[in-house]
């Protein structure tokens, strides 16, 4: 049972008041006459699908956007915060979504710099032990930041933030990066703080997550407040619905009925591509068609190898891994798309579009064959209408077959991404994180589609850290702990927290033991 | 007695050598750290050398002489920091038009002065320099330059690893946006590098002009920008790594000569491409592993940055 948060706190004036605040990016209005205010010790959920203008919001309380119009109070008083540094001496503090850290810098040196003081890192050594042990926040100041795993690099940015004795905390999407462990432990931490009287802005997709931890949400939608609510007061479902602004038809399983095994990994084992790589030792999986195998395990064990190993752009040993009957580990990513492999990367941006081509040129990456491609030559128009029906089919908001690929949102982009994929009607199909920073909606439509293509007998592989997820689509999951896959087990016989304690690599020794 | 002396010429001579290497591989250190690729330091030392000469033919001061060429360098810098860091220039496109521009420029201003002979710095200060016994005055070639040279590796060096103003200047070469956002002033900390750069990028040119070889001369630094960018590389960006690169450099500057008197014969165009060599050795060694060249080269060198949203 999660735990119930305290009651809510009682205070006359908000610590924080935003009265009326809009801005507008070109044509778009990222705000727009927005209101909210939070009390000292409360925790308050800012909700609301990707470009609701969330980040928009916390930004311009932060300093770092300029309002064109409206206040923000402070303690009763109006208040101008020009920059970050203008904030953080008003006492707000913020852990960004994407880190505000320096790789090559130790914590200590990030931490200093975030402090904007005068302080030098040596000298504050001491102060973050001290500061991390009262909150339990255990980070070695003097290590360089690009050791670290994501959970510590998070642990960094809230320390920094602790530092400086914030009245407000801002925290950006902080769970979508953690196991559910850590995101308990760092719920232990916000409650904390909470009770010495911190408030506490907290920008969520997880609505589960928002129930059990804060006191008041404020649901933005296209840049307006779509409401404010308690959401334990409220269903998840209500929660979405005041986003979205619409009923949420929320994906429906279909009867699984396994076929045919598609894809075979036997004792696939790969050395590490780089020095912190994690090696893959003696893989084995088999997945049937229909069935969607989800693999589980926290970011750094050894998913990025695996992923690489199975995509193509890493290569092994021919029969490692078969598509169907077919030896295919020896075979590069184009190879291995031509005989059925469809693969959605992790990285949207980079790997699985290049952003300043438009839609219909990115609609043609993955394509080899007729009809956008004809004789060697690329065919503009069959990619126009190609990238016209993917836009039509999986609901992208775009400008156009014409708009760049980085003109999109993160969400719509993703959409797009496994539209094309899907599109392509894969043998087997590789997803990699395929909703990790995407609303609500999108959420949605994407893990239906997921589901679709598994009805329609495709087999699918999908790596995420989101157990939620995999709990809702996947057939199986099995979990990948330092470059070792356990058991695929069915759903039916799994807990969430039996498979979060097998990711921080609990059950894996007992495994290795049991073999 | 005389092979001392011959030793101690050539340990003079390589200090000598190396202090141009040094002062102008320094400045562009300091703004590589800061995420700014300046490849305009031939051109900005070339104009710091013919205004060095001039002003110092004009007033008989060597010390102002020196201003002027570290003046002429930060406006050289100036002009690339307004193109790169203000109207977002490519760094690299304008960096090469500067040093085609400085070449051109210096030519022009310092043609009066071609060929105009002049006392060198160490004979200026040391009026008696030619009538002191031969190791006494090989010590006294050792001109002021060569000291500030030196002190301004201890001073760089303890700049960027001791102090706010270092950690937040190598902070805005790792990422401009992450400092932006932590509300580091990210262009003005790189303007002061460019400038610094631009400054002792000059200086260098006005050691080889006043002192090195006391002369003006048309592209009289004859590449020695080039390979100070080089030397930066070669010293993985750390300042006393860049002390060893620019002493290996200017010993191989005189090492042809030296290796005459004792008989030998290098070929100097051979010799002249050793520099470059050692770079390419450097920069092959430290990819090999990606943990030390991520730890070595500023991430954002290069990379604008746009100051909005």
């Amino acid at each position: 049972m999660p735990d119930s948060p305290p009651p809510p706190p009682q205070a006359a004036t908000p610590l924080l008041a935003v009265i009326g605040l809009s801005k507008r990016f070109g044509a778009v209005m990222a705000n727009a006459d927005v209101a909210l205010s939070v009390m000292k010790g409360e925790i308050h959920a800012l909700l609301g699908e990707n470009g609701a203008g969330k980040s928009t919001l916390v930004k311009m309380i932060y300093g770092l956007v300029e309002p064109d119009g409206g206040r923000i109070e402070w303690e009763g008083r109006e208040v101008r915060i020009p920059d970050p540094n203008a904030a953080r001496a008003l006492g707000i503090g913020m852990v960004f979504q994407h880190f505000s850290q320096f790789e090559t810098l130790t914590v200590a040196e990030n931490i200093a710099l975030g402090l904007g003081g005068r302080e030098m890192p040596d000298a504050l050594a001491p102060r973050i032990r001290e500061t991390a042990a009262r909150y339990g926040l255990a980070v070695d100041p003097n290590r360089h930041v690009f050791h670290l795993s994501v959970g510590e690099r998070q642990r960094v940015e809230i320390l920094r933030c602790l530092m400086q004795a914030p009245q407000l905390l801002i925290l950006d999407e902080p769970t979508s990066v953690l196991t559910p462990q850590e995101a308990q432990s760092l719920f232990t931490v916000l409650r904390r703080l909470a009770a010495e009287g911190c408030a506490i802005l907290y920008i969520g997709h997880k609505l589960e997550e928002i129930r059990t931890l804060c006191h008041t949400a404020t649901v933005l939608r296209a840049g307006r407040v779509a409401g404010t609510c308690d959401p334990r007061l409220v269903s998840p479902m209500e929660l979405a619905t005041m986003m979205v602004g619409s009923e949420l038809v929320q994906p429906r399983r279909r009867t699984h009925k396994p076929g045919r095994v598609v894809l075979t990994v036997n004792d696939l084992t790969l050395e590490p591509g780089d020095a912190h790589g994690i090696p893959l030792q003696g893989v084995r999986f088999e997945l049937r068609a229909g069935e969607i195998l989800g693999i589980a395990g926290v970011a750094g064990n050894g998913q990025k190898e695996l992923l690489a190993a199975l995509s193509g752009e890493r290569l092994s040993r021919p029969s490692a891994i078969r598509l169907g009957a077919e030896a295919i580990g020896a075979l590069g990513p184009v190879a291995r798309r031509r005989a059925g492999l469809g693969f959605i990367p992790e990285e949207r941006l980079g790997r699985g579009a290049v952003a300043e081509l438009s839609l219909a040129e990115n609609s043609m990456l993955t394509r080899l064959a007729s009809p956008v491609v004809a004789g060697g030559l690329v065919r503009r128009g069959a990619a126009r209408a190609l990238a016209k029906r993917l836009i039509e089919r999986f609901k992208v908001r775009a400008a156009g077959v014409g708009a760049s690929a980085g003109s999109l949102s993160g969400g719509n982009m993703q959409k797009f991404i496994v539209g094309r994929e899907l599109d392509a009607r894969p043998l087997v199909l590789l997803a990699a994180h395929p909703t990790w920073g995407v609303d609500v909606g999108a959420t949605i439509a994407i893990r239906q589609a997921l589901l679709d293509l598994a009805a329609a007998g495709a087999g699918i592989v999908v790596v995420s850290e989101d157990l939620a997820e995999l709990f809702e689509i996947a057939d199986r999951i099995a979990v990948l702990s330092s470059g070792r896959l356990g058991e695929a087990v069915a759903l039916s016989q799994l807990t969430l927290e039996a498979v979060g304690l097998q990711m921080t690599g609990h059950a894996t020794a007992e495994c290795l033991d049991a073999a | 007695m005389a092979e001392g002396v011959l030793i101690l010429s050539i340990v003079v001579a390589t200090l000598r050598a190396a202090t141009p290497l040094l002062l102008a591989g320094l400045g562009e250190l300091v703004a590589e750290r800061s995420g700014v690729l300046n490849l305009g330091v031939e051109g900005m030392m070339l104009m710091g050398a013919a205004a060095g000469f001039a002003v110092r033919a004009l007033s008989g001061n060597a010390v102002l002489g020196l201003m002027a060429a570290m003046l002429a360098g930060t406006a050289m810098a100036a002009v690339f920091a307004l193109l790169t860091l203000r109207l977002l220039a490519n760094q690299v496109a304008t960096g090469l038009a500067l040093t085609i521009f400085g070449i051109g420029l210096s030519a022009l201003t310092g043609l009066p002065w071609a060929g105009v002979p002049a006392p060198g710095l160490a004979a200026t200060i040391w009026p008696g320099l030619a009538h002191a016994p031969p190791a006494l005055q090989q010590v006294l070639l050792l001109d002021p330059l060569v000291w500030v040279a030196f002190a301004c590796v201890f001073a760089v060096d303890w700049f960027l690893r001791r102090t706010r103003a270092g950690l937040a200047l190598r902070a805005v070469g790792e990422s401009a946006e992450v400092a932006h956002a932590l509300g580091t002033k990210v262009l003005r900390i790189r303007l002061a590098a460019v400038l610094f750069g631009g400054a002792m990028a000059g200086l260098a040119g006005a050691d080889l002009s006043l002192a090195y070889t006391p002369m003006w001369a048309e592209n009289m630094t004859a590449g020695r920008g080039w390979i100070a960018l080089a030397l930066v590389v070669f010293a993985t960006w750390k300042p006393w790594r860049l002390v060893a690169g620019a002493l290996l450099f200017g010993f191989v500057t005189i090492a042809q000569f030296q290796a005459e008197a004792f008989g030998l014969s290098l070929s100097p165009d051979l010799l002249a491409t050793l520099p470059y060599l050692a770079t390419i050795v450097v920069l092959v060694l430290i990819s090999r592993d990606s943990t030390r060249l991520r730890l070595a080269a500023p991430a954002a060198l290069g990379k604008p940055f746009r100051p909005t949203d």
